[in-house]
């Protein structure tokens, strides 16, 4: 049966009758290609056509350079230990907090833990890890007078990062433990297995496909993190810092694309496992709500133990976040604590042009939050609620930003548009301005936006939508009435996360900024890698201010305007 | 209301859909021709899957047709977008606006057409009088039930006095009581603002109580079109006479005629019909017989065994096997009747006028 046209050229027709769907969508494939495909094409073609001509031979160089090679295993290595060690640690979170009777103490404690990662800047625990364990680490000089004691290098990248990356897999495990129906386990327990048992052959194997998953986005982000390995590296690099080194120390543009298209094909491929096989595999084993509250164990052999071991770890975690605002009393790190004093934060602002470095931040961040939250409340909307050509499109392109590491897409942006598009001048004025780090941020924190616009939206019946339509709202006036107000709160912490990210942001700025800008997290990497840790510390403290200011500022409003809350309270 | 009445008229309408296993098209509805008349109330009824919600969608502007064009009065509207279409809808899941209250939900479409302040507040006043909730203008969607929650959705496609009200299964989602007491405000609206609506629904007896006509729809196709009485009384296939009421199926070859009348041999019993002027002898014919149109009796009709006997209340529920054919019939008001029990021989009465012929 052919199919007729009719049906698809009417839908087409419809659609040009709607010019602002029209532009959006043709907007938003052009940003998508301009900024996302089109830089990770110029990586494969500059590192294929690197020497001249079409060749493995870039490829062939940098597998023959061996910090290169190093570095592979290096960044496989640490990635796949603090992947499990994450998934560890954040399943163990989890299960206390979904399975056991816990104290408010400690369901405080929790909270922070996983607060904390979000609102402050990437590297701050490499900053506190030298400052506590370091050759003048306060715990390891002061109070167990070991004096040569390094935390470079492999151990310190694994830790901080693991001490980093798990308050994400607590957040994951914990809610695919609650969609766990009690009744299961209970069946298991009423059959007569032990707690043990129940934990090992129901618990376990049904959240078996959810611990891969947290295991391989731990793991990408691990390989994909710049700035830890960077500060606490040492002499161990990761392939984010060689790539980083190779472009700004030796100035090999082809081999950065090249070792940039490694990077990216490893993570690409863990991101398709976990997106295709895992994702869907998780979905099929916990579909079900909870149909009731879960008996929480109160049993004290369990519970004091494990409350203990995780309050221990929360405490350690805050210790370790803590320890930065501190730093940045002291008169010398290391040498001298008392009297406290407030000259870092004086020569912040006064010789270190603070002012500037935070305005410049803060301003950029400001800009593109607005536009990112808006642009992928879009996306979503037209992902889940339209059907139009070029949609497939859309979708893949902004969930593939997921998985491009901040250092490939710095290098990309590099070979993209410092020559202009295709090295033709065009568009090339806005190399070096402020606009493409604007432009850097909006795509760094897309994917996390639109996924959550996704999932909001996924939820909304599609007919309200529909009725307002139906009513002779066009396209505009039904995503401005109608959807936008009931995605509210994911559009509120959609800005707020992104204005987040993107003042904390450093992989691919860092590789972009001009001087004409001073950015706090490139100034804060800069002074930390030349050992002035309490100039780092007085930036990343007022950093972290500005973040949690940030952050507070969204729950209270949420708290005042959200629509979903009152609807779901009245209900 | 002032407006000129508008009918809508489908000329060869197919919609054609990918089957997203196997990945073939298939006609999900297929040249399918209606003249639904304005001011009058039409059914769409069908199983699930017969395209009848698809037909509705094609109306309101939601899907486009892959052949055809639909009128809307004589006004082509297949390049119409549904915001741009005289139409409007009224949702299975109600489709409230959740985040504004009653009022703003039955304002949102005036507003929408810049219908000065004061004309919307009477005129929704007006409407959700009609529907009976005044009083309720300040609440939010979720602080009403479901029957109230339809009426608002209802007021909010009258408000905008289309030419066309369009009604998706509004009732499914309501419990079997208020169900009944719903479709008769439905049409009792309908018939007081006296616009064009259709309807669609799977419940047969919702399509009675309400309908002026009935359109009967399977697999993609028009099965049968006409009043409730109609479609009822003369159903034009075994598909729409089993999914209109209760019908039971009699087979029987056509012996010859006496007295002007068809006589089919059925089981071994004639039985005379009305005879049509394309029968021919020696083929088969379908007879329909309603349960509530036959009885049992100790002789007379056709000798018959009881396999079941059930007391239902208002009536008494046996099936009973003429030969091979099982027979199902309700013998209302038992009380004061012969009650026959499973495993006795009796005999089938009907009066054979009441029953019907399939060609």
């Amino acid at each position: 049966m052919a199919r007729t046209k009719q049906g698809a050229s009417l839908d087409r027709k419809k659609l040009m009758a709607d010019p602002i769907m029209m532009t959006t969508i043709i907007v938003l494939i052009t940003f998508l290609t301009l900024f996302i495909l089109y830089p990770l094409a110029m990586l494969l073609v500059d590192s294929f056509v690197g020497d001249g001509s079409l060749s493995l031979g870039v490829f062939k160089r940098i597998f023959q350079m061996p910090n290169f090679t190093t570095a592979i295993g290096n960044t496989l290595k640490v990635g796949f230990v603090v992947g499990i060690l994450s998934t560890l640690v954040g399943l163990l979170f989890a299960y206390v907090e979904v399975y056991v009777k816990i104290g408010k103490f400690t369901g405080g404690l929790f909270k922070v833990v996983s607060m904390l990662p979000v609102v402050s800047p990437p590297f701050v625990l490499s900053l506190s890890m030298i400052m506590l364990f370091g050759k003048a680490g306060i715990i390891t000089r002061f109070l167990l007078g070991i004096y040569d004691n390094s935390v470079y290098g492999y151990w310190g990248i694994v830790i901080v990062q693991t001490l980093t990356f798990f308050p994400v897999c607590y957040m994951m495990l914990k809610g695919l433990l609650k969609n766990i129906d009690p009744s299961l386990e209970e069946a298991a327990r009423d059959m007569g297995a032990s707690r043990m048992k129940v934990f090992t052959s129901v618990t376990l194997p049904l959240m078996l496909p959810g611990l891969g998953n947290a295991f391989l986005v731990t793991f990408i982000e691990s390989i994909a993190d710049f700035a830890n390995p960077m500060i606490i590296g040492g002499s161990y690099d990761t392939l984010a810092t060689t790539i980083y080194l190779q472009i700004t120390g030796a100035y090999d543009k082809a081999g950065a694309a090249a070792m940039a298209v490694v990077l990216l094909c490893i993570t690409l491929a863990m991101f398709c496992v976990q997106k295709f096989y895992l994702e869907a595999k998780t979905a099929a084993t916990l579909t079900g709500k909870a149909s009731r509250a879960r008996m929480m164990i109160e049993d004290n052999s369990v519970r004091r133990p494990l409350t203990f071991l995780c309050a221990l770890a929360a405490m350690f975690v805050i210790l370790m976040y803590i320890c930065v605002p501190i730093g940045a009393f002291f008169p010398t790190w290391g040498y001298k604590f008392f009297p406290l004093t407030g000259k870092w934060f004086k020569l912040v602002f006064t010789r270190y042009k603070g002012f500037k470095a935070f305005k410049d931040s803060f301003i950029l961040s400001l800009i593109s939050a607005p536009i990112t939250a808006l642009l992928s409340m879009i996306i979503s909307y037209l992902v889940v609620k339209r059907n139009f050509r070029g949609k497939g499109f859309i979708e893949a392109v902004s969930m593939l930003a997921m998985a491009v590491p901040g250092t490939v897409l710095g290098v990309g942006y590099i070979r993209g548009f410092s020559g202009g598009v295709f090295h033709t001048g065009f568009l090339q004025g806005i190399y070096g301005t402020g606009l493409i780090l604007v432009i850097v941020f909006i795509v760094r924190s897309l994917p996390t936006g639109t996924r959550s616009g996704i999932s909001a939206l996924r939820q909304i019946d599609k007919s309200i939508e529909e009725s307002a339509y139906d009513m002779g709202a066009d396209s505009f006036k039904v995503f401005m009435t109608v959807t936008l107000p009931l995605i509210k709160d994911s559009f509120l912490s959609g800005l707020v996360t992104s204005f987040v990210r993107s003042i904390t942001a450093i992989s691919a700025i860092i590789l972009l900024v001009t001087p004409q800008f001073l950015l706090i997290t490139v100034q804060i990497n800069e002074f930390a890698e030349k050992g002035s840790f309490s100039l780092a510390c007085a930036f990343a403290t007022i950093l972290i201010i500005i973040t949690y200011s940030a952050v507070l500022l969204m729950n209270l409003f949420m708290k005042r305007f959200g629509t979903s809350k009152k609807i779901k309270e009245d209900d | 209301m002032a407006k000129v009445k508008k009918g809508v008229r489908l000329e060869h309408i197919s919609k054609i859909y990918q089957d997203p296993k196997t990945g073939k098209d298939f006609y999900a509805v297929k040249d399918t021709n209606l003249e639904i008349e304005p001011g009058s109330f039409v059914t769409l009824l069908g199983p699930s899957g017969c395209g009848k919600t698809t037909t509705l969608r094609m109306i309101a502007g939601f899907e486009s047709p892959d052949e055809g064009e639909i009128y809307l009065g004589e006004e082509p509207i297949n390049k119409l977008t549904p915001n741009k279409r005289d139409t409007a809808m009224v949702f299975q899941s109600y489709a409230l606006l959740p985040h504004y209250n009653i009022f703003d939900n039955v304002a949102y479409g005036l507003k929408l057409r810049n219908v000065p302040k004061d004309e919307i507040k009477e005129r929704v006043l007006k409407i959700l009088d009609l529907v009976e909730l005044t009083g309720m203008e300040a609440r939010m969607t979720n602080q009403l039930s479901g029957g109230q929650q339809q009426r608002v959705a209802l007021a909010r496609a009258l408000v905008i006095e289309p030419s066309v009200l369009l009604f998706d299964e509004p009732l499914s989602n309501l419990d079997a009581k208020l169900r009944v007491s719903m479709r008769t405000e439905i049409r009792r609206i309908q018939q007081e603002v006296g616009i064009t609506a259709i309807y669609v629904t799977h419940d047969q007896s919702e399509a009675m109580a309400l309908s002026d006509k009935i359109i009967v729809m399977d697999k993609g196709y028009v099965a049968q079109m006409g009043t409730p009485q109609e479609i009822y009384y003369h159903p034009v296939s075994e598909f729409v006479a089993d999914f209109i009421g209760e019908a039971n199926f009699l087979k029987g070859k056509l012996t010859g005629t006496d007295d002007g009348k068809a006589v089919l041999d059925i089981e071994g019993n004639a039985l005379k019909v009305e005879k049509r002027d394309d029968m021919e002898v020696g083929k088969e014919y379908t007879v329909v017989l309603r349960p509530e149109a036959a009885s049992l009796a100790d002789n007379g009709g056709m000798p018959c065994k009881v396999v079941l006997s059930c007391f239902m209340g208002s009536y008494q529920n046996y099936h009973v096997k003429v030969g091979n054919t099982l027979v199902k019939l309700e013998e209302h008001n038992p009380k004061n009747k012969r009650i026959y029990s499973v495993g006795e021989e009796c005999h089938l009465v009907f009066d054979p006028a009441s029953v019907h012929v399939l060609g």
